[in-house]
C-alpha cells in the first residue's frame, strides 16, 4: 500500500493518482487528476460521489482554480525535480489568495530536508518517491523550532510575535 | 553591532545540528551527490579544486573583536592558519575537511557566526557600504535594513529553491560604496522630501557572464513596504525566472526578457496582494533593530587635531598611509582606518591566522572592539581617534596591513582563480602579483590616483572585472591561460561596464600591458584627472593603439 506523510504521520495514501485523464472514463471513489483535464470540462465532475483533487506541475498558474477552490478535496502539486521552487509560491498563493483549505500535496521528487519549508509554505501532506524512508523523513518536518518570517504556517513574523 | 538573542541562538543552533545530521547522512550513503548539493551549498560548501572550500557569513561586513579571532582559531585547528575576505563582505576557509564542517559551524556558533545562505540558489549575504554608520557623507545608516533583511531572508521557506543565487545591496551614503546598481536587488536608503524614510529600488544588476546595471522600478519605497515589496519581487522571480539554462537564470534575464515597465507590472500587482499585510514593518521593529546600531561612546574631541597634525608633518611614510587609508568620520576628532590586505605577493584578501589575532587586537585598542569587511576586500577600523591614528599605523606596519594603497592600482579586486577554483580559465593571483610589483614605487603609485584593477579568473565575474577601470578577465585560448584586458567599468555612482580592449595577452606581458595603459593616461590627463575621467574623455582608441604597438 503506497503512503504518504500527513498530519505529521505516515498513513497510506488512499487515493488514486491518474497521471493523465480522457473525458468519459470512470474515475476511482478518491482521485486526483491532472488539472488540465479537469479545466476542459470541470462540470463533469460535479456528478462525482467520491473525493476529487487535481495536480498541477511546477509551471501552472494556480490562480485558474479560483473558482474551483472548494469543491475539490485535495490539491497535489508536482515538482518535476526537487530544485524547481517554483511549488512553494504556488502553495502559497493558493492557501493565502485563494484561500484554499483542503489537502494541499507534494508530490515528486521531495526531500526529507525540504519537508520543514514545505510544511511552512502550507502543504499539509507529503508523497516521498517510493525508495525514500518516510519514517525518517518525519524528522525534516520540524527543522526549525522558530522562524523569523512569516508564512502560511505562521502569517505573523517573529517580530510581531516576540515578547521582549 | 548586531547582537544574537534567544532566537537568534536557538535558530543558529538547530542549523548546526540540521546540518550534522546532513553530513552524516551523506557520509553514510543515504543521500546522493545531487542531493546534499543544495543542502551543502546553502551552507557555503563548495567542493573545489583541491579540497571543500567553506564560506562564512559576515552579515553585511560587521565582525567583532572576538569573532575575528575565532576565526583565527579556526583557522588554525581545521584549515592552513589563513582565510580569504571574499568580495561579498564574508570570509573563506580554502582547506576544510567535509566531516570537520559540522564541527566548525558549531564553533563558530559560540561567536554568533554561521554559513547559512553564503551559497546556493537562495537570498544570499546582504552587503553594503564598510563605512556604514560613519561616513561623513552618509545620509540614513542602512545597517538596521541589512539586518531586517537579514533576518527576513533567513531559512525563508519560499525563496530557497530559486532559479539561481540573489543579491541584495543596501547603500545608505552620497557615494555609493556598495555597488548596488550591479546586484539582483540593489537599495538606496533614503528620505523623500517629507523627512520620511525610504528606498530607491533597483533590479536586474549583476556581473557574470551576462553583466547588466540594475533598472529603477520603484523611485520611493517607504520605510514600512521593504519586505512586502522584496517578497513581491521574489515571488515573481520565483514563479517566472528562467530555470532552463542556468547561465540565463538569474533575476536579471527574466527583466531584461520583460522590459523594465512589464516586470514592475508584475511586481505591483503581486505586491497588491502582499502590501499592509503581516510583514509590513512596526516602527517598534525599526527601533529594536536599530538600537544595535546606536553610536559608540564617542570622546568630545575638537575638529582639528593637533597631535595628528604634527605626525603627519614629521613622517612622510605615515603621511602617505593618511592620505590613503584614513576616511573622513562624520565625529569630530575621529577617523576611519582601511587596514591594506593589498601588500604585494600576499593573495588579495587573505589574512593569515597573526593578521587575524592582530586586527582584532587593534579594533580593542583603537576602534571599540569593531571590523568591518569591504567588498574591496580590505579591513576597516571604523571608529579611531585622531590622535590615535599615528600608534595605529605603527601597529599595523609590523603585521603587514599598512600597505598605502586604499583604491590604488595596486589594491587590487581579485577572486582566487586557478589555484582554487575549479572553474577558472586562469589564475588570477600571480597576475596581481606581478602587476603589484610592476608597480611597488610609491611616488608614482600615488601619482597614478583613484584607480580600480580588478580581476577574475574566469567569465563568473567573482573579481569584479567587468566594473574595474581596469578589468582583467582569464580565458583559455586552445587549453593555454590568456587574459583580456577591459577599461572604463565604475562600480560607483557613476555605474558602468568595462569595454574589451582588443585580442587577449599572454601572462608574461600582462605588467607590460598595464603599463602602457597607464602611461597613456598620464600622457594624456589634465591636472587633477583621474584615470576614469580621462579615459571617458579621450576614449578606448589612444589605449588601444599603444598596447598593441607595444605589446605585440
Ligand atoms: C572558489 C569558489 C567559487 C566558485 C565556484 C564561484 C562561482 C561563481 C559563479 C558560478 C558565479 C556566477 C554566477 C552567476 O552569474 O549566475 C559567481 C559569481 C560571483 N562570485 Fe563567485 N565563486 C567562487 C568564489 C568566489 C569568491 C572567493 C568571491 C569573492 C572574492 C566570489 C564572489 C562572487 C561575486 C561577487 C560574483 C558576482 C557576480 C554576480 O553575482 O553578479 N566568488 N561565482
Ligand atoms: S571568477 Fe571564475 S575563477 Fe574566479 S572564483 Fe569565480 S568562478 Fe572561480
Amino acid at each position: 500500500m503506497p503512503v504518504i506523510i500527513k498530519n505529521q504521520k505516515v498513513i497510506s495514501d488512499t487515493y488514486t493518482f491518474y497521471s493523465s485523464y480522457t473525458s468519459g472514463d470512470v474515475l476511482a471513489e478518491r482521485s486526483i487528476i491532472p488539472i488540465d483535464d479537469f479545466l476542459a470540462n470541470p462540470t463533469q465532475f460535479e456528478q462525482h460521489s467520491g473525493s476529487l483533487g487535481v495536480w498541477l506541475d511546477s509551471h501552472h498558474e494556480p490562480e485558474v482554480l479560483s473558482s474551483y477552490i472548494h469543491q475539490l478535496a485535495v490539491i497535489a502539486i508536482n515538482f518535476p525535480s526537487f530544485t524547481d521552487g517554483r511549488g512553494y509560491s504556488i502553495a502559497r498563493v493558493l492557501r493565502e489568495r485563494l484561500g484554499y483549505q483542503g489537502e494541499l500535496r507534494a508530490v515528486g521528487d521531495i526531500l526529507h530536508d525540504q519537508l520543514f519549508y514545505l510544511k511552512r509554505c502550507g502543504f499539509d501532506a507529503f508523497k516521498l518517491h517510493a525508495e525514500k524512508d518516510p519514517e525518517e523523513a518525519l524528522r525534516g518536518l520540524n527543522a526549525f523550532s522558530i522562524s523569523y518570517q512569516g508564512a502560511s504556517d505562521h502569517p505573523q513574523p517573529l517580530f510581531r510575535r516576540r515578547l521582549h | 553591532m548586531y547582537k544574537y538573542d534567544a532566537y537568534d541562538k536557538t535558530i543558529v543552533a538547530e542549523r548546526v545540528a540540521q546540518f550534522r545530521d546532513q553530513t552524516q547522512r551523506y557520509l553514510e550513503g543515504k543521500l546522493t551527490d545531487a542531493e546534499f548539493l543544495p543542502l551543502r551549498l546553502q551552507n557555503g560548501l563548495y567542493i573545489q579544486r583541491f579540497a571543500p572550500m567553506l564560506r562564512v557569513a559576515i552579515p553585511y561586513g560587521m565582525v567583532s573583536a572576538k569573532q575575528i579571532r575565532k576565526l583565527a582559531e579556526i583557522s588554525r585547528q581545521f584549515d592552513k592558519g589563513y582565510v580569504h575576505f571574499s568580495t561579498r563582505q564574508n570570509v573563506q576557509y580554502n582547506w576544510p575537511k567535509l566531516e570537520k564542517v559540522p564541527d566548525i559551524l558549531a564553533e563558530l556558533a559560540t561567536v554568533e557566526m554561521h554559513a547559512i545562505q553564503t551559497s546556493g540558489n537562495c537570498i544570499r549575504n546582504t552587503t553594503t557600504d564598510q563605512f556604514a554608520g560613519v561616513a561623513a557623507d552618509e545620509l540614513v545608516d542602512p545597517r538596521p535594513y541589512c539586518e531586517i533583511i537579514r533576518q527576513w531572508s533567513t531559512f525563508h521557506p519560499e525563496f530557497a529553491y530559486l532559479p539561481r543565487k540573489f543579491k541584495i545591496a543596501i547603500n545608505g551614503a552620497k557615494q555609493d560604496r556598495a555597488a548596488v546598481q550591479v546586484h539582483d536587488i540593489g537599495l538606496h536608503a533614503q528620505q523623500n522630501d517629507q523627512g520620511e524614510l525610504g528606498f530607491r529600488v533597483l533590479v536586474g544588476g549583476g556581473l557574470g557572464r551576462t553583466p547588466m546595471i540594475g533598472t529603477e522600478i520603484c523611485d520611493f519605497l517607504p520605510e514600512r513596504h521593504l519586505l512586502t515589496y522584496l517578497e513581491a519581487i521574489l515571488r515573481v522571480y520565483n514563479r517566472y525566472g528562467r530555470r532552463d539554462n542556468k547561465y540565463k537564470a538569474r533575476i536579471k534575464i527574466l527583466v531584461k526578457a520583460l522590459g523594465a515597465d512589464a516586470f514592475r507590472a508584475k511586481v505591483e500587482a503581486e505586491w497588491q496582494h502582499l502590501k499592509d499585510g503581516p510583514q509590513t514593518l512596526t516602527e517598534a521593529e525599526v527601533t529594536r533593530i536599530s538600537q544595535h546600531f546606536s553610536s559608540p561612546d564617542y570622546a568630545d574631541l575638537p575638529v582639528e587635531n593637533t597631535q595628528l597634525q604634527q605626525d603627519l608633518q614629521q613622517d612622510p611614510n605615515f603621511r602617505h598611509w593618511y592620505e590613503r587609508n584614513v576616511t573622513a568620520h562624520k565625529v569630530p576628532g575621529y577617523a576611519i582606518a582601511t587596514l591594506s590586505l593589498k601588500a604585494t605577493a600576499q593573495a588579495p584578501g587573505d589574512a593569515s591566522d597573526q593578521q587575524l589575532e592582530a586586527a582584532a587586537d587593534l579594533a580593542e585598542q583603537f576602534s571599540f572592539g569593531e571590523i568591518r569587511v569591504s567588498h574591496q576586500q580590505n579591513l576597516v577600523l571604523a571608529d579611531v581617534q585622531q590622535d590615535h591614528l599615528y600608534t595605529l599605523w605603527q601597529e599595523a606596519l609590523r603585521f603587514g596591513f599598512a600597505t598605502p594603497n586604499i583604491g590604488l592600482l595596486t589594491d587590487v579586486i581579485c577572486c582566487p582563480g586557478g589555484d582554487f577554483c575549479a572553474l577558472a580559465n586562469a589564475k588570477s593571483l600571480p597576475i596581481a602579483e606581478a602587476i603589484q610589483r610592476r608597480f611597488d614605487d610609491l611616488d608614482y603609485l600615488h601619482d597614478i590616483g583613484d584607480l580600480d584593477l580588478n580581476i577574475s579568473g574566469c567569465m563568473n565575474a567573482c573579481g569584479h572585472h567587468h566594473v574595474g577601470h581596469i578589468g582583467i578577465l582569464g580565458v583559455d585560448k586552445k587549453g593555454a591561460e590568456f587574459y583580456q584586458v577591459q577599461l572604463g567599468g565604475s562600480a560607483y555612482n557613476d555605474a558602468s561596464l568595462g569595454k574589451i580592449l582588443g585580442p587577449s595577452f599572454a601572462r608574461d606581458v600582462m605588467p607590460d600591458v598595464i603599463t602602457s595603459i597607464i602611461d597613456v593616461y598620464l600622457a594624456h590627463r589634465t591636472s587633477e584627472e583621474l584615470f576614469i575621467d580621462t579615459y571617458r574623455r579621450i576614449g578606448i582608441q589612444p589605449f588601444k593603439d599603444r598596447v598593441y604597438a607595444s605589446n605585440n
